[in-house]
């Protein structure tokens, strides 16, 4: 049968993590100086391996990391696939290869049609450039032709909703309408095969809504789309089947519920538990890992709504400190804050002076949030100073408890972030109930 | 070969594409052509941006070479006392300029085009080659309106009128373009990798300057040095330039140099594009 449209045998793709350089350029002076010490070891030496092998000085600093390895994968035409797994899964690479932006270090790949990768919204967009003109620049960019935009041209405009300020450099836009021009374009691409990047995470939700129905449309028509996405709402309702990458490796290919399952109860890292923030990415510049694990308890990510849980903090203070702040902030995918936790200004029973290391647990009765994706986010404060602050330090989903679940389709994150309990019944004043 | 096999049971269908490393693509130019609009959307870009908030806008691509040449006219003519063998040295500074700027822009801007657009690269595939070549499109197109104006100008200063040999600058004019093209490639696909370039680049232009016959007679070089002269492109292009201009008057073309300065900017143009397509797969992880 040759009715895929990607087949990926054996794929690999390798980097080359060098640790000896600051910078990561090499200049022209360091491959001179390699070249001339390697001939110099060749004269010296002209019998013991010689400059350009793996072992020579120099070599052994830096590293091979296989960022794919192995993947096997046979995508059908018109199968719409999500494509999940924690950040440096793979998920990007894997976009990328496909999308001929990087070049495989090993292994093979047929696609059977026409490839549009949108692996960010706006690219090649310029600030000086007025909306009409980059409608035609990133058109052209991302492979459309120039009779192709102008006959697209109109519902471009139309999806983006910036019809007033086509006229107006891009720069002069807010952000919300630049991602909005930018993502129309992109939709009104008409590949066989559309590759998309966690792109969706902008706009404003009803953009945002608006853009997954595009999707969805696409999709109905028969193309074949591979969506990353840390948003599992979206990638459940667009998708059918799901590819969970774990360390480069494909570790489920199933329908999309078996995979985001999958995903889900995986642990986070390998030490069960305790999610470590030595070198965290995250963390702002300058600041010592004084905050050096987070644990969701249970180690759950998944969480429900008006369900109690609690969390861990782990500390590490090489010297005293005295009176410490802990923050606990919930934020949803945009990135805003849904709630804060403060060891201070909330019941504690945390010593007034803290050193070495250890633990904080705080424990919460109910879960408010609404069912969604969120993130939390530390910091650690003395007195009008701030010791340490991590920015989405674990991400969790939240879902209704199942004896209420038979409502949630009603609510959605055009709701709000909070559920708040109520009843609801007809007064005495009037009505004609009976 | 391993993926050849594969490839054999499915080849009826139309755009099946074989990815697999190293694998040099027969697709190459097949997808140049597809996606041959993007040349001029991009130098599109490239001229609708440049004078964007100049106050006199694409007046900048003629003041260039206009300033430049008023003063190699005095620097040359009057105060080094050099002489043009009775041709109008303003003229002849004009047919050198022009083209040297040409080819000055086109190395400056191409040699940083790559970095420039690292986002572009980073995100969507297209053939690489399109943004280097765009850039010298951008100063091709400024050097056409530069040449129009100053050509007026000098029909009105020097009541000079162009003899109808001057259509006899274009294949000079695809000299220059070809070995723009060829450096531009070279040396944007050696500036990914190696930043070192980006201080290179002015200087070779800098250099370039006072090297190439811009503010004199190319005959001012002794005899037995000038094939070795002719070994910069650019002194076959601006000979050729005085010559479709000014005719024999100032100076009778020497064809040998010509030749000379024909074979480099091919080589040139080989080794560049050659060197680009081997480098630009990893361009994306390098840049």
């Amino acid at each position: 049968m040759s009715d895929y449209a990607i087949k990926i045998e054996n794929l690999g793709k390798k980097y080359i993590i060098g640790h000896q350089r600051q910078n990561g350029y090499k200049t022209f002076r360091d491959v001179l100086v390699e070249k001339a010490k390697g001939a110099v070891d060749l004269l010296l030496h002209p019998f013991s391996g010689g400059a350009g092998a793996p072992g020579a000085p120099g070599a052994d600093e830096s590293e091979e990391f296989w960022a794919l390895n192995g993947v096997n994968l046979e995508i059908k035409a018109g199968e719409r696939i999500g494509i999940i797994g924690r950040n440096g899964a793979g998920k990007s690479t894997l976009l990328k290869i496909l999308s001929r932006i990087t070049d495989p270090s090993a292994g093979d790949i047929w696609i059977n049609g026409r490839v549009a990768s949108l692996l960010e919204v706006g690219t090649g967009f310029h600030p000086e450039l007025t909306g009409r003109e980059n409608i035609y620049l990133n058109g052209a960019i991302l492979g459309m032709g120039r009779e192709e935009i102008k006959r697209k041209f109109d519902e471009i405009v139309a999806f983006s909703e910036v019809e007033k300020f086509l006229d107006t450099p891009v720069k002069r836009y807010s952000s919300g309408m630049y991602v909005r021009l930018a993502f129309s374009v992109a939709a009104h691409l008409e590949p066989e095969i559309l590759v998309v990047d966690e792109v969706l995470a902008v706009g404003d939700a009803a953009f945002q809504k608006k853009c997954l129905g595009k999707m969805e449309e696409v999709g109905k028509e028969g193309r074949t789309i591979l969506f990353v996405s840390h948003n599992m709402a979206a990638i459940s309702m667009l998708c059918e089947r799901g590819v969970y990458l774990k360390n480069g490796e494909i570790s489920c290919y199933d329908n999309i519920e078996k995979a985001i399952s999958c995903y889900l109860s995986q642990k986070p890292n390998d030490q069960p538990g305790m999610n470590s923030l030595i070198g965290h990415p995250n963390r702002e510049k300058g600041l010592k890992p004084y905050l050096s694990g987070f644990e969701m308890v249970g180690n759950a990510r998944s969480l429900e709504n008006g369900k109690p849980f609690s969390m861990k903090i782990y500390y590490n203070f090489d010297t005293k400190i005295v009176s410490p702040y802990f923050y606990i902030i919930f934020t949803n995918t945009l990135g805003t804050r849904a709630f804060t936790l403060d060891s201070v200004n909330q019941n504690n029973n945390i010593p007034q002076v803290l050193e070495g290391r250890g633990e904080i647990i705080c424990n919460v009765e109910s879960m408010p949030l609404l069912p969604g994706n969120y993130y939390i986010s530390l910091k650690l404060w003395i007195q009008g100073q701030k010791l340490d602050d991590v920015e989405n330090v674990f991400s969790f989903d939240v879902e209704f408890a199942a004896d209420k679940n038979d409502n949630s389709c009603k609510w959605n994150s055009s709701s709000g972030m909070i559920y708040v309990d109520a009843d609801w019944t007809l007064g005495n004043g009037g009505g004609l109930s009976v | 070969m391993k993926g050849d096999m594969g490839n054999g049971e499915i080849k009826n269908i139309k755009y099946t594409l074989h990815i697999s490393p190293g694998k040099v693509e027969i697709n190459y130019f097949k997808d140049l052509w597809r996606y041959r609009e993007l040349f001029l959307f991009l130098a599109w870009r490239d001229v609708l941006v440049r004078y964007k908030q100049t106050v006199i806008g694409v007046l900048w691509s003629v003041l260039r070479p206009l300033i430049t040449m008023i003063v190699f006219t005095i620097v040359f003519s009057k105060l080094a006392n050099l002489n043009s063998n009775g041709a109008p040295y303003g003229i002849m500074v004009f047919a050198g300029t022009l083209p040297w700027q040409f080819f000055s822009n086109s190395l400056s801007d191409s040699g940083n085009s790559l970095i420039a657009n690292s986002h572009l690269i980073s995100k969507v595939y297209f053939p690489r080659v399109i943004i280097p070549a765009s850039s010298v499109i951008v100063s091709f197109i400024d050097f056409l309106i530069a040449f129009l104006i100053m050509l007026a100008i000098m029909v009105l200063w020097y009541s000079f009128i162009p003899p109808a040999s001057i259509v006899l600058i274009i294949p000079f004019l695809a000299l220059a373009f070809f070995s723009s093209l060829g450096l531009g490639f070279l040396l944007s696909a050696l500036t990914v990798k190696y930043r070192d370039f980006r201080y290179i680049v002015p200087f070779i232009v800098q250099f370039g300057l006072y090297i190439s016959p811009v503010g004199f007679m190319s005959s001012i070089v002794p005899e037995k040095w000038r094939l070795l002269y002719s070994l910069n492109p650019i002194v076959g292009v601006i000979d050729g330039f005085r010559w479709a201009i000014l005719g024999d008057v100032s100076q009778p073309l020497w064809w040998p140099g010509v030749a000379v300065s024909a074979v480099v900017s091919a080589l040139l143009f080989v080794i560049g594009f050659g060197y680009f397509r081997n480098t630009e797969k990893a361009f994306a992880d390098v840049i």
